[in-house]
């Protein structure tokens, strides 16, 4: 990289090895890892759960827990050893020299204290007097770009919302001017517009304040965004490491050519084929395994990478990969092979039909779907009469942050939730009642879910044959020998095996977990499954594998989705349309080419710029101001002209809501800007980058 | 309304290791538990077969052979009325044993419906029922159990009875808790998309997930129910005399302790503090492999 690297990394990791000892065994979970961080330079280490990141983040500053500890290897921390450190030492070490911040900063913060005592307290121990320190913790307030510094000065962590609870944690965290600053997935916990002004800011204030910083991901956008250099660990150990757009641009390790593939990129879709995925699981952690770690999933190995375990081979400037065929990583085979046509599912064209009607008639129609919680003066609004329809067989991508509704609509619709007085809710033309108890057997057999996470959507109690099976016999009436074959036949569709059934959900990996909630789901011959972020407690390797398999049940149960992200390469990838909720009003509707293409609603831009891309350098981020508002004081007019970038001088936006109409064919946008107005902004926008 | 986004840490990793069977092999590598059900079990033994291990007749009188202390014919020495204390406290194992578990399953049993009833239903029947069971709380035990017993007459059903309605408000305030745990997994609103009624939900769904609160509070409860009997015997209320029982023999031999006769009460007493210890020791163990 640059030559800063003359004085001596910061960071030196050498051969590192970490062990917990679980039940009298010890099992290595970081093995033989190296890597340097030089100074000023911002390192990131990518990886799924289970690959060790957190685990070497928490050696560093001896923070393991009490069952774990540093088995081999050497860390230097500007050429100090935290290993040998005695008491006061380290503590000096963990108060100056390094500093982190974790994941969730609700977490991290005392909740019994006042934002600005907590970030003064830094500088009390660095001596400071209790008026200097506070007026110090203003400077660092200031530095995190925290508008109304008063207010969170005197606000205790829970008055504060996620992204400024995080920016008080970095406050803390740079207070001590650390030289190391640690970062374990600092953003993963936000939403997309948080996280992305959260890594901006952290991107100016390293410059700013000269820190070197380390960052933990398992986002490999995110990783490429802030990182110059990146290692990607896989089960403990590092199998590759170098310059951040190298080792994505030009992988060399078949794991990190594979992870790459798993992603849904550059506007891939459903019907232009499936992603591919990694075969296999993650080995058990602790195995010891004879070889190459990753050889039981890779399609390149060969009976050299089974005997010994391969070196660090040198691939390119500062570029290492442990991997006997590194030369021909880019060419591992594809798991799935491109197919253009065939896989078109459900009416792949329908909203495109002429003059914006649409070919195919709505299974679900939603009128005026209103939802409110609690009464009175603490009652909250999560959704404002809400009127769209899904049509039959296609995707329907509901998009929108945390607190947008979307949750809340898929409830209402499932009849879980029930709506207030006056929502209409219609299913194949017939009314669908307000709670699950008005709703015949049928229509339950119709409507089904997939969870978010299947840790809580499966009864772990319970075996995963009487999980799926419980489906088949409510739902499907099936018994005896009917059942078993139904049973057989979704365990096989779901790519599970006959093993698997005499297990019990806490035996299961996350991904065979949301298998087992999709087979239940699709048990009773549903014709609309709803998704609700089906992916987003699971691995990136994971992810395709589940996202294939619901892309292929759709294109032969022939289902409806209504599916639920808030990543919007998986949204786009699955969907046909898009809608897009804001504070429980609809924001954005059409085709999901014409809701990704432009022109959209600002705030559809302002999303879609948020989120960190691997696909080089797009246009210039759309920076939102603001947090976004409580449900429960909505703003005026256009609910989102608090934080709209393209906000009308007039003050129309201010005082009157904009009403949803159809823009293009199919296109239905809430705005006061005229659409050839919006499309002449954002072209501009798009070109000036 | 929050959402739980992707990368679970590494507290996956460690929880990995974690198999569910292997954790009740756990106990039998605890020394606590060994120790605790080791104690269990003899009195238990007691309990079944006390007449055939006791060296002598429990209820024998040998009015020349009062008062004597410990010796080699009576080990524990012999009572007021000449009886083998000995036999008394080996015999006097069954109807403690009998009453107390039966008391304590009932409370456990009337408790757990009442307790899943709150958490699933909440709202009125949560309320209706919360101040049914504070009320119940507020009311001075000793003097519920009295007015019982007078009012019934004493026998081992009323002892049952009564410790069990005693424990009743107590373990549905702790499965109401554990369920409303329950309430906020997706699992509840999975099974109600399959039509499921609420009984079958309550006792299908999330009783098994509660399981290991109410074993733990079973074993809890009936240490507690093992003081509760053996004290309603010491005052009258239990057991009667002349059946050996150590509740009732310490009440009948303790004015004697200022004569020196310390054998009469002390091993009775005894016999009680070994079987709550005991269950103590056992109920530790169960918490701490449930809890790991």
């Amino acid at each position: 990289m640059t030559e800063a690297v003359s004085a001596g990394p910061t960071l030196a990791v050498d051969h590192l090895e970490v062990t917990y000892r679980v039940r009298g065994q010890d099992r290595p979970v970081v093995r033989d890892v190296s890597f340097q961080v030089g100074r000023r330079e911002s390192y990131g280490l990518v990886g799924e759960s289970g690959s060790g990141k957190s685990t070497i983040a928490l050696a560093l500053t001896r923070y393991l827990a009490r069952n774990g500890r540093v088995s081999g290897g050497s860390i230097r921390i500007n050429g100090l050893d935290p290993l040998a450190m005695s008491g006061a030492k380290l503590r000096d070490l963990r108060a100056r020299t390094v500093s982190m911040v974790y994941q969730e900063p609700g977490r991290a913060l005392n909740p019994s204290m006042k934002a600005g005592r907590q970030i003064a307290e830094v500088f009390e121990i660095a001596g400071l007097d209790r008026d200097a320190a506070l007026g110090h913790a203003q400077d660092m307030l200031r530095k995190v770009q925290i508008a109304d510094i008063g207010r969170v000065m005197n606000a205790y962590p829970h008055e504060l919302s996620g992204g400024m609870a995080q920016r008080v944690v970095i406050a803390m965290a740079l207070a001590a001017e650390p030289s190391l600053l640690i970062l374990d997935e600092p953003t993963t916990a936000l939403d997309a517009t948080v996280e992305a002004e959260i890594l901006d800011l952290v991107a100016g204030l390293r410059e700013e304040m000269d820190t070197t910083v380390l960052f933990i991901s398992h986002n490999l956008a995110v990783v490429a965004k802030m990182c110059n250099r990146v290692g990607v660990l896989y089960a403990g150990e590092l199998v590759e490491e170098g310059p951040a757009d190298e080792v994505f641009e030009a992988s060399r390790h078949p794991y990190t050519v594979g992870l790459l593939r798993c992603i849904p990129r550059r506007g891939q879709r459903k019907d232009h084929g499936r992603l591919d995925a990694i075969p296999g699981f993650l080995p058990q952690p602790g195995r010891t395994v004879t070889g190459c770690i990753f050889a039981e999933r890779c399609s390149l190995a060969i009976a050299e990478c089974r005997e010994a375990s391969p070196p660090a081979f040198d691939v390119g400037l500062e570029h290492t990969a442990r991997c006997y065929r590194h030369t021909e990583a880019a060419e591992l085979p594809r798991t799935e092979l491109p197919t253009t046509g065939l896989l078109a599912s459900g009416p792949a064209d329908v909203s495109l039909g002429a003059g914006g009607s649409p070919l195919v008639e709505p299974i679900v129609t939603i009128k005026s779907l209103s939802k409110t919680f609690g009464s009175g003066e603490t009652s909250v609004r999560a959704l404002t009469s809400v009127n769209m329809s899904i049509l039959r067989g296609e995707t329907l991508g509901l998009v929108g942050e945390s607190g947008s509704g979307k949750t809340t609509l898929a409830r209402a619709l499932l009849g879980l939730t029930q709506p207030d007085q006056g929502s209409v809710l219609e299913f194949d033309g017939q009314p669908l009642a307000a709670g699950l108890r008005g709703r015949p057997i049928d229509q339950l057999k119709d409507l089904q879910i997939v969870f978010q996470n299947p840790d809580s959507a499966l009864n772990r109690r319970r075996s995963v044959r009487w999980l799926i099976s419980q489906p088949l016999r409510r739902l499907a009436g099936l018994s005896g020998s009917r059942l078993t074959e139904r049973l057989n036949d979704l365990v096989r569709s779901v790519r599970m095996e006959q093993r698997h059934l005499s297990l019990r959900p806490g035996q299961l990996s996350g991904g065979l977990k949301q298998r087992v909630a999709i087979a239940r789901a699709f048990g009773g011959g549903p014709r609309l499954v709803v998704c609700d972020e089906p992916t987003s407690a699971l691995d990136v390797s994971v992810q395709a594998a589940i996202l294939n398999l619901l892309a292929d049940l759709q294109a032969k149960e022939q289902v409806t989705y209504l599916f639920i992200s808030h990543d919007l390469g998986v949204v786009r990838y699955l969907s046909d349309r898009i809608a897009v909720l804001y504070l429980g009003r609809l924001l954005e509707l059409g085709p999901a080419e014409l809701v990704f293409g432009g022109p959209h609603h600002p705030y559809t831009e302002a999303l879609l710029s948020a989120v960190p891309s691997l696909d080089g350098q797009r246009s210039e981020r759309i920076k939102l101001a603001g947090e976004i508002p409580s449900a429960a004081n909505p703003p005026s007019g256009c609910v989102f002209h608090t934080r709209c970038p393209r906000r009308l001088p007039t003050g129309v936006c201010e005082s009157i809501e904009p009403p949803l109409t159809e823009v293009e064919p199919g296109h239905l946008i809430s705005c006061h800007i005229p659409i050839d107005q919006l499309r002449e902004l954002q072209g501009n926008a798009a070109r000036k980058s | 309304m929050t959402e739980l986004t992707a990368a679970p840490g590494e507290a996956a990793v460690a929880h990995a290791f974690a198999a569910p069977p292997a954790q009740w092999r756990l106990l039998l590598r605890k020394p606590t538990f060994i120790i605790g059900a080791a104690v269990l079990l003899f009195w238990l033994m007691c309990a079944i077969f006390g007449h055939l291990i006791a060296p002598l007749d429990p209820l024998a009188q040998q009015l020349l052979a009062k008062n004597t202390g410990p010796s080699g014919a009576h080990l524990f020495g012999t009572d007021s009325l000449g009886r083998d204390v000995l036999s008394r406290v080996i015999v006097g194992a069954r109807d403690i044993l009998l009453i107390a578990p039966l008391a304590t399953l009932l409370g456990v049993v009337c408790g757990t419906a009442i307790g899943l009833a709150m958490g699933y239903f909440g709202g009125v029947i949560d309320v209706v029922l919360g101040r049914v069971v504070e009320a119940v709380l507020a009311l001075p035990v000793v003097i519920v159990a009295f007015l019982f017993i007078v009012a019934v007459g004493p026998s081992s059903l009323t002892l049952i009875i009564v410790v069990g309605f005693i424990f009743t408000p107590l373990i549905a305030r702790t499965v109401r808790t554990a369920v409303l745990v329950e309430s906020q997994l997706d699992y509840l609103s999975s099974a109600r998309l399959l039509g499921e009624r609420p009984g079958y939900i309550m006792f299908a769904e999330i009783l098994p997930n509660v399981l290991p609160v109410i074993v733990v509070e079973f074993t809890v409860r009936l240490g507690y129910a093992i003081f509760a009997v053996a004290t309603l015997s010491f005052l009258g209320f239990g057991v009667q005399q002349p059946t050996p029982d150590w509740g009732g023999d310490i009440a009948a031999n303790y004015g004697l302790l200022g004569a020196g006769y310390w054998w009469e009460t002390l091993f009775p007493a005894l016999a009680i503090a070994s079987l709550v210890m005991a269950l103590n020791l056992v109920t530790d163990s169960i918490e701490q492999v449930i809890s790991s």
